[in-house]
């Protein structure tokens, strides 16, 4: 049967092959919102966001890849504010990759850190009043009046006083010889319309209808699918492989060496595979074929009694726990994680001899030498100029693809084979092939004076780096510490006169990259349930412990007295339950958690987590409350169930059966309360994971007397 | 060839018989809607109707579908406006999406056969259906909507 390019962006949205031969192409009527359904010319483009059509439409390019945090509602959000256009004709498109579109908060175009919104808001508000005094400056020449008598409202220009009034479609093609305004003044926010509220997301429609093209979905005519055999462990090679045997698989077409492994090219993803089984690979495994668990633990606790590289030192630390009346001590460790996005890593490319195109569902487009761009680039030979990138949307993201080596491969089979090629991985290469959440190895002490006051906190960490992997893109580490490692350990936010972070680097070869809310995610489980330790050593409540050491946090201070509240602190639970309490700061937010917990049969049990979020001025509280959820839900899998154990220098889980997932009747209710704030705008998509181990495991000491200082729970 | 019908349409497939069905609906009757999440029937991403009931199309092969009825996300209402989806709109319920057609086809079977389901009822039809987002809290929500009752 044929395949065939439906759509304007490559990708199939809804194709029937209906009997031998026959291809029907459906386009499920609904309403979707994305651009490609937009027919009329869009001769207004006065910036690199923005086209507006002789029809009205506003297409709004999203430069943000969409994995699920609402960007393609959201940025549109901040943009059509300022425009002050028909929300109803808002069609959303992905940006291609380019150097207009770098992320203003690390210089490259990525999606990553939480930084979609508080890094856009202002250049898009711009985009938007600036589009905006440039229709009224076509309509005030067009009418031959003073712009000054004309205002603007809902996609027309009105005169002041009269009824005459014209559409923006109308004003398109004039306001595009319009000179691009060099300042322009921004709304007044209790003018806002659509910044602050919940407007439903723009993607939902084709996400409800199967219509939404994910990487995986990416359809090119005559492109053959590839699945990769690779070594399981880290830093090993495919030595031998059978050929003949895995040609011998009827539809399989190519099998060719890449950098990673051995790519078996089919017609399709089961053939491939198939073809893949057939291949008996042999491996040398390297220098990592007798890495363990077990040996990296042992060696991470032999490094914590070396000195690290500071990362806070104020007071006198040594001094203070020498003479302290009483003093604490702790070890925490945690372990890998994988990011196990639902869709599995994928890549489409085609590399022509002298342009290549890629499909793929990406955090990272392009940027300093590298992103899809510039790794297609430096793979195929040809200039960045001459590489296409098609963002899709992405089935999950989580920091896993801001990773390229998915997008490596696609481009090396696409490259052998001369045809384009879609890598698609198993969910087994998912698990065992990712760039994981660091383990680490944590040793803490505190010491008190003699009325019970916490006068000293050390922490030294021992773990490897993210950080260093990215310095030819990011720089060198500064003064060889990798923020990302004691970031949620250093800056913790209480008054207490001497604390001392430092960190011991400890790279063992096991592939690490960014997890969702990164070092945030271990390092407030350990610095919240030590806290929750430090209150309980100075016989006080844990709450109004950690609210008495906030004097000099405000903001923190507030989410914890907002959860805590709402939570129903300090009052009766029905038998058997608990609550348990934390407070993190990271991407610029603020978010405190109370988690209601028992336990059952053995195991813990989560009922209810009240969350207070504090992301200074929001832009749509429903997406800020869905994210709250779903970070809760990420962080509370990973203090569940998540740890990755390393076996013979590979990853020993490999699918669901053994690195589980929360599931819908694990599901506590979740409440979130967001803070009135005129403060700068914070991250959302993270800021929701860190609090809630540390809030599970304080509520379970309640419970059982027993601190949980290794991670995944276990009572 | 093996025939059967899909979306109340007869087609023919001529994949190896031992293909999972979910990788017949994708790569050669081009329905991307269905998801390829785990090849293990642990995660429901590619969950369809075989007559009327929900099952796992990457653990059933094309020729165990054989005469018989496969109804996809695509498949599922004539404009994308069965009763789930509607409520899975209404509730905001997808954030990234790609388990969602799965989603919702284990929800629109779930009422099918119990057109008020409790709590307990929802947790035992949905639990195979991972949603790494954790939206399950709406999914919920849209599930009583779609039911029609109290949310």
């Amino acid at each position: 049967m044929t395949k065939y390019d439906l759509s304007r962006r490559d990708f199939v949205r809804a194709g029937l092959a209906a009997g031998a031969g026959l291809t029907v192409a459906i386009y499920l009527p609904g309403c979707s919102r994305m651009a490609e359904q937009v027919a009329a010319p869009t001769p207004f483009k006065p910036n690199a966001w923005l086209r507006v059509g002789t029809d009205g439409s506003v297409i709004v390019v999203v430069d943000k890849s969409e994995m699920g945090q609402g960007v393609l509602t959201s940025l549109p959000q901040m943009l059509v504010e300022e425009l002050d256009a028909d929300w109803s004709k808002v069609r959303v498109e992905q940006a291609p990759a380019g150097d207009e579109y770098a992320n203003p908060a690390f210089g490259i175009q990525g999606t990553g850190g939480s930084t979609s919104v508080r890094a856009m808001m202002q250049p898009l508000r711009e985009a938007g009043a600036k589009a905006r005094h440039m229709l009224i400056a076509a309509a005030a020449q067009d009418w031959g009046v003073d712009a000054a008598a004309l205002s603007t409202e809902n996609g027309y220009v009105l005169e002041t006083g009269t009824r005459r009034r014209i559409s923006y479609g109308d004003l398109a093609e004039k306001a595009a010889a319009m000179p691009v305004p060099e300042t322009v003044t921004l709304k007044n926010p209790k003018d806002f319309k659509l910044i602050g509220k919940s407007i439903p997301r723009l993607d939902l429609d084709d996400k409800v209808t199967g219509r939404a093209g994910f990487g995986i979905d990416a359809q090119v005519p005559g492109m053959l699918v590839a699945v990769v055999a690779r070594c399981p462990t880290f830093g090993g090679k495919v030595t031998g492989y059978d050929e003949q045997a895995a040609l011998a698989v009827p539809g399989v077409r190519h099998v060719v060496p890449i950098a990673s492994g051995v790519a078996v090219v089919a017609d399709g993803y089961w053939l491939a595979k198939k073809g893949r089984d057939a291949l008996n690979a042999t491996f040398d495994r390297g220098a990592m074929a007798g890495t363990s668990s077990s040996s990296i633990s042992a060696r991470f606790r032999a490094l914590g009694a070396r000195r690290g590289v500071e990362a806070r030192n104020e007071g006198d630390a040594a001094r203070a726990l020498r003479g302290a009346a009483s003093r604490l001590e702790a070890e925490y460790e945690v372990p890998y994680l994988a990011h196990a996005t639902m869709e599995p890593m994928n890549c489409s490319a085609w590399a022509q001899a002298d342009k290549c195109t890629v499909w793929v569902p990406t955090q990272f487009q392009s940027g300093g030498g590298y992103g899809v761009r510039g790794i297609a680039a430096q793979i195929t030979g040809l200039p960045e100029s001459a590489v296409e990138v098609h963002t899709t949307f992405l089935g999950g993201g989580f920091g896993r693809r801001f990773e390229l080596d998915f997008v490596a491969e696609a481009v090396q089979v696409s490259k052998a084979i001369g045809a384009p090629a879609k890598v698609i991985w198993s969910r087994e290469d998912d698990t065992q092939h990712d760039f994981y959440r660091p383990a680490s190895y944590n040793k803490l002490a505190a010491g008190f004076d003699s009325s019970g006051e916490p006068t000293v906190w050390t922490h030294r960490i021992v773990g490897p780096s993210i950080m260093s992997r990215f310095a030819a893109m990011f720089g060198p580490l500064p003064n060889g510490l990798d923020a990302s490692s004691v970031e949620g350990a250093a800056d913790i936010p209480y008054a207490i006169p001497n604390i001392h972070c430092d960190w011991v680097r400890a790279d063992v070869g096991v592939p690490v990259g960014f997890w969702r809310s990164v070092g945030h995610s271990q390092n407030h489980f350990i610095s919240e349930c030590f806290a929750d330790e430090v209150a309980h050593a100075a016989g006080k409540d844990p709450y109004e412990f950690r609210r008495a050491l906030l004097t000099n946090a405000p903001r923190h201070r507030g989410v914890l007295e907002l959860a805590a509240t709402k939570a129903g602190w300090g009052t009766p639970l029905s038998t058997g339950r608990a609550r348990g309490i934390a407070v993190a700061h990271s991407f610029g937010s603020y978010v405190a958690q109370v988690a209601e917990v028992s336990v059952q049969d053995g195991k813990p049990r989560v009922h209810r987590v009240v969350c207070a979020v504090d992301c200074g001025v929001y832009v749509n509280p429903d997406i800020i409350a869905a994210q709250m959820e779903s970070a809760i839900v990420f962080g509370l899998t990973a203090a569940l169930y998540g740890e990755i154990t390393i076996e013979n220098g590979a990853a020993k889980q490999s699918n669901f059966h053994d690195y589980q997932m929360l599931r819908i009747n694990e599901m506590p209710v979740v409440e979130t309360h967001i803070v009135e704030s005129t403060e700068g705008p914070g991250g959302i998509g993270e800021p929701g994971t860190p609090p809630i181990a540390p809030a599970v495991a304080n509520a379970l000491y309640v419970l059982t007397g027993k601190r949980i200082r290794k991670l995944p729970i276990v009572l | 060839m093996i025939a059967f019908r899909i979306n109340g349409r007869r087609v023919q497939a001529d994949s190896p018989p031992d293909t999972p069905l979910l990788w017949v609906i994708r790569d050669e009757l081009t329905l991307t809607g269905t998801k390829f999440g785990c090849g293990i029937g642990m995660c429901g991403a590619c969950t369809v109707h075989l007559d009327g009931a929900a099952v796992r199309s990457c653990q059933t092969s094309l020729s165990a579908v054989e005469g018989k009825r496969v109804t996809t996300i695509e498949g599922l209402a004539r404009n994308g406006d069965h009763p789930v989806q509607r409520a899975w709109i209404e509730e905001q319920v997808p954030q990234c999406g790609y388990c969602h057609s799965g989603q919702i086809m284990a929800a629109a079977a779930l009422l099918a056969e119990k057109p008020q389901p409790t709590d307990d009822d929802i947790d035992a039809a949905m639990q195979i259906n991972i949603c790494r987002c954790g939206t399950y809290q709406r999914i919920r929500r849209a599930v009583h909507r779609a039911a029609g009752g109290a949310s």
